[in-house]
């Protein structure tokens, strides 16, 4: 688990003495309200594989697309070996050396690799030419860095691994000596993974630059020389690969925010009111998102569920919640066991007694472009309290609109505001509101309190104290360490879509940093 | 994003007015070009659709014809759903409408024959309206391509039956034999003598449209399955957190919306002409696609839409007869250009105007703050 690949050559070292491939200075880019990121200083050596590491939305994705000129940067510099430069678009970009591989790939999957290799490249009106030359560049490719792929076959019909070959081909063959590549790994299997990272380090011995995106901590400490870590669109450290650890880069990747005091007597917990056990959820692509997850969830206690984002929490949630449908396994909710041949459905879990506070409001929880007081029922619209013989009853809709605007303090106290209008934080009381208020058995609870402010934060984490008092069973997700050790009565961790351990609250940083980042009981961290 | 961005009167009617002036404007154009005055024109089209009662009665008729279509659009529109197929949906709603006519109006008065004609209309519409909507639900088949099909469908079966099965026997023309009184919606020049509305055909469908309007207002923003179609179409990650079951809301928006269309055939088959005709949709189910989107998919907003096209189908009629240079030909394209500008390129002064109203807005608040 702790073996590297390759160690990082010789000739890494030496390059960083040079003039930098890139070198960013005071970035900064806005949408809207939304920073994404923040006066970015990046130096990015000739010849290295350079990491960025940082979860969902740290802004790695928006560093990347102002790198390749889709979007412009509001402030700041970029310079090219030492050169200062413009990008106001990929195509611009390209002409700088600046090649890029995406998450998704960009390929036309009826065309073969040696088209796709000169799409927007063909020279000419006629195709002849420019086929002839691509064949020839791509033979010479192929031999120089040892990426073989069958110019004639169909894209389509490769797997994944070769179509990503075929993008990083693409790029080469555009003449790049800085390629970008958004985590690559994704939609990769483990070997394949491993022959990308061969690519890699033979890009690099040849003088290539690599910009490696990822929030996976092993990739970053399997290939990079050197590794620098985002956090909410400011970059909060860079460290020599060979000098760090993963679990010193867990702990910059998910920060410390302000330690919040949070008032909470011991827990008495009660009989179990949610049994998940065996619980795997693979995707549309067929990847297993949630592995073997068992667990369990008392009455009177907070089951923090811990993990860098994207190690199948969302998935875990959303098979809990009834929105998709596990693959095997079984879920028991206060005494309804439901195996996969069940009746299915939110509704369903809803009727059992389990409410939700999604971990995306906008994309889940609300419907934007709706009033508030219809937002407040959503998802229990079919209650009996708020119909009147065939119609929606909106005046005793709007009533209990009113009256839980004043008793979670929503601002500005307006039922009939779209809810787009409200600020995240009241956005996110809207939704815990319609949540609590239902009074369920079992809530499940994802990152409460994101893009929430600090007094908001507070007020959040006091209800769900209050819901655990009450006797409810809470699983809460988050990936704030912090908010997952104060409000915790027990923690799991999982990793890989696995649960890879268990700790009290009492549990250190470091430890959940290790567990966070893969590091079993047992293993050594490395 | 759009919507929501600017005041609502901006947004319902500032913008369509911007959006009709242009078609408007170019249409003069079009009329000077062709070497006659606009101002004649608008002149024409304006008495003839309201100078006198018959122009009146037809202006109504035909708005009545594009209140059931724009109501069925609106309603899929609600659900996110684009429903094209108002055309053929309505003419198999006729086919239902015409054989509870034929089946009853020798037997029974109009007002019996009435309840059996509107259900024949909205279940034929509905089920021509179901397979569409099954094939998007359960396989994903997008349903403007179906229901474009079945609009091709719908035509040709029609062809077949008007002029194999429904016709009477030594009749040269594909239609049905005609409806008795029992089978006939009283014209409202014989139920309103004191109105003039000379020989035009508004007939009580007119009212069974407005009805539809209110169910369609109660059911969009009334009722626990309109507040799930909307939901699937503001949101459908959200609403299948809230467990709204996407199949389900497709399928029955779908059944609505065809339903609403299949009534057309009230106003034209049951109303205006007695019998099942060839071509009597006419293309009004198409139309319905532009006033759903320039009454903004509201019961009211569909009112006056269809009221405006039933003034530019009527005074394009008289304007044909009276300035013989400007053709039915002509007609068409001035009526082409008002669904160009209010249908297809409705967001053309979005931004323009979105752009104008921020910067206004910011320099007020600038100088409150100030």
């Amino acid at each position: 688990m702790t073996e590297r690949l390759g160690q990082p050559q010789a000739g890494a070292a030496i390059a960083q003495s040079e003039i930098p491939a890139i070198e960013l200075r005071g970035i900064g880019k806005s949408f809207g309200p939304v920073v994404a990121n923040k006066d970015i200083d990046l130096v990015v050596g000739k010849g290295s594989i350079h990491g960025i590491i940082g979860e969902n939305g740290a802004g790695k994705s928006t560093l990347m697309s102002i790198l390749y000129g889709f979007y412009g940067a509001d402030t700041g510099e970029i310079f090219i070996s030492g050169k200062k430069a413009k990008i106001p678009d990929s195509k611009t970009a390209i002409e700088k050396g600046i090649g890029m591989v995406h998450q998704h790939f960009m390929l036309v999957d009826t065309f073969s690799v040696v088209e796709n290799v000169m799409l927007g490249a063909e020279g000419g009106a006629l195709l002849n030419k420019g086929i002839a030359q691509a064949r020839k560049e791509l033979a010479r490719l192929a031999d120089e860095y040892d990426m073989r792929v069958d110019p004639d076959a169909i894209v389509g019909e490769l797997p994944v691994g070769l179509q990503q070959r075929v993008e990083i081909l693409k790029a080469l063959y555009r003449g790049a000596d800085v390629l970008i590549l958004d985590e690559p790994t994704g939609v990769l299997t483990p070997a394949e993974a491993d022959h990308l990272f061969r690519i890699l380090e033979v890009l690099r011995d040849q003088g290539k630059t690599v910009l490696l995106i990822t929030h996976k901590l092993r990739e970053i400490m399997h290939i990079t020389d050197t590794v620098s870590v985002m956090r909410r669109g400011e970059m909060v450290a860079t460290r020599k690969t060979a000098q760090t650890s993963m679990s010193e880069l867990a702990e910059l990747m998910v920060g410390r925010s302000v330690l919040l005091e949070v008032d909470k007597q011991p827990a008495s917990p009660g009989k179990t009111l949610l049994k998940v056990e065996g619980l795997n959820v693979v995707d549309e692509r067929g990847v297993r998102r949630v592995k073997d997850v068992s667990l369990e969830v008392k009455a009177g206690e907070i089951l923090g569920v811990a993990g860098v984002s994207g190690n199948g929490q969302s998935q875990l949630l959303a098979a809990l919640s009834g929105i998709i449908r596990a693959h095997t396994g079984q879920i028991e909710i206060v005494g309804h066991k439901l195996d996969l041949s069940d009746k299915h459905g939110a509704a369903v879990m809803r009727e059992y007694g389990m409410s939700h506070v999604p971990e995306d409001r906008h994309k889940m929880g609300l419907i934007n472009a709706f009033p508030e007081y219809e937002n407040s029922i959503l998802g229990y619209h079919g209650a009996q309290k708020y119909s009147k013989g065939l119609t929606l009853d909106i005046a005793a809709i709007r009533k209990e609109a009113e009256e839980r605007i004043e008793k979670y303090d929503i601002r500005p106290p307006s039922t009939e505001l779209q809810v787009a209008k409200f600020s995240g934080g009241n956005q996110q009381k809207i939704v815990l509101a319609r949540e609590i208020e239902c009074d369920p058995d079992v809530l499940l609870v994802g990152q409460p309190t994101r893009g929430v402010d600090i007094g908001a934060i507070e007020y959040i984490h006091k209800r769900i104290i209050e819901m655990r008092d009450a006797g409810k069973a809470v699983l809460l997700v988050s990936v704030e360490l912090d908010e997952i050790r104060s409000l915790s009565d027990r923690i799991i961790v999982m990793f890989d879509g696995e649960i890879v351990g268990e700790r009290g609250p009492e549990a250190t940083e470091t430890d959940l940093g290790c567990l966070m980042a893969g590091v079993r009981d047992g293993d050594q961290p490395s | 994003m759009a919507r929501g961005q600017l005041p609502r009167w901006v947004d319902y009617v500032l913008l369509p007015a911007l959006n009709l002036l242009a078609a408007f404007f170019v249409s003069g154009l079009v009329v000077v070009l062709i070497g006659e005055d606009p101002f004649e024109a608008v002149k024409w089209i304006l008495y003839g659709a309201l100078g006198y009662g018959e122009g009146i009665g037809y202006t109504l008729f035909y708005a009545t014809n594009f209140i059931f279509t724009g109501l069925a659009v609106a309603v899929a529109f609600h659900a996110g759903l684009f429903n094209i197929g108002g055309e053929g949906q309505a003419y198999i709603g006729g086919l239902g409408i015409a054989l509870a006519c034929l089946a009853l109006d020798h037997i029974v008065p109009w007002w019996v024959t009435l309840p059996f004609a509107i259900l024949g209309g909205a279940l034929f519409g509905a089920a021509w309206a179901f397979i569409p909507a099954w094939l998007q639900a359960k396989r994903g088949s997008h349903v403007v391509i179906t229901t474009i099909m079945f609009n091709y469908i719908a035509a040709n079966i029609m062809v077949y039956l008007l002029s194999n099965v429904m016709i009477p026997k030594g009749s040269m023309q594909p239609a049905s034999r005609n409806f008795d009184v029992g089978g006939q919606l009283p014209w409202l020049r014989t139920i309103f003598p004191s109105f003039d509305l000379g020989q035009s055909p508004v007939n009580l469908a007119l009212f069974i449209a407005l009805i539809a309007c209110v169910f369609v207002w109660v059911l969009i923003w009334r009722t626990k399955l309109g507040f799930e179609m909307r939901s699937l179409g503001a949101n459908p990650t959200a609403a299948e957190y809230a467990g709204i079951s996407p199949l389900r809301i497709t399928i029955i928006t779908m059944l609505i919306s065809g339903g609403l269309a299949g009534l057309m055939g009230m106003n034209e088959v049951m109303g205006a002409q007695s019998k099942l005709l060839l071509d009597f949709t006419a293309g009004y189910g198409f139309v319905g696609i532009a006033v759903a989107l320039m009454g903004r998919n509201h019961p009211v907003g569909i009112i006056l839409a269809s009221l405006l096209f039933g003034l530019l189908y009527q005074g394009g009629a008289e304007l044909a007869f009276e300035i013989p240079s400007i053709t039915r030909d002509m007609i068409v394209v001035i009526q082409a250009f008002v669904i160009l500008f209010a249908g297809a390129l409705e967001h053309l002064f979005r931004p323009a105007v979105v752009a104008f109203f921020n910067r206004f807005v910011t320099a007020k608040n600038g100088q409150e703050t100030a």
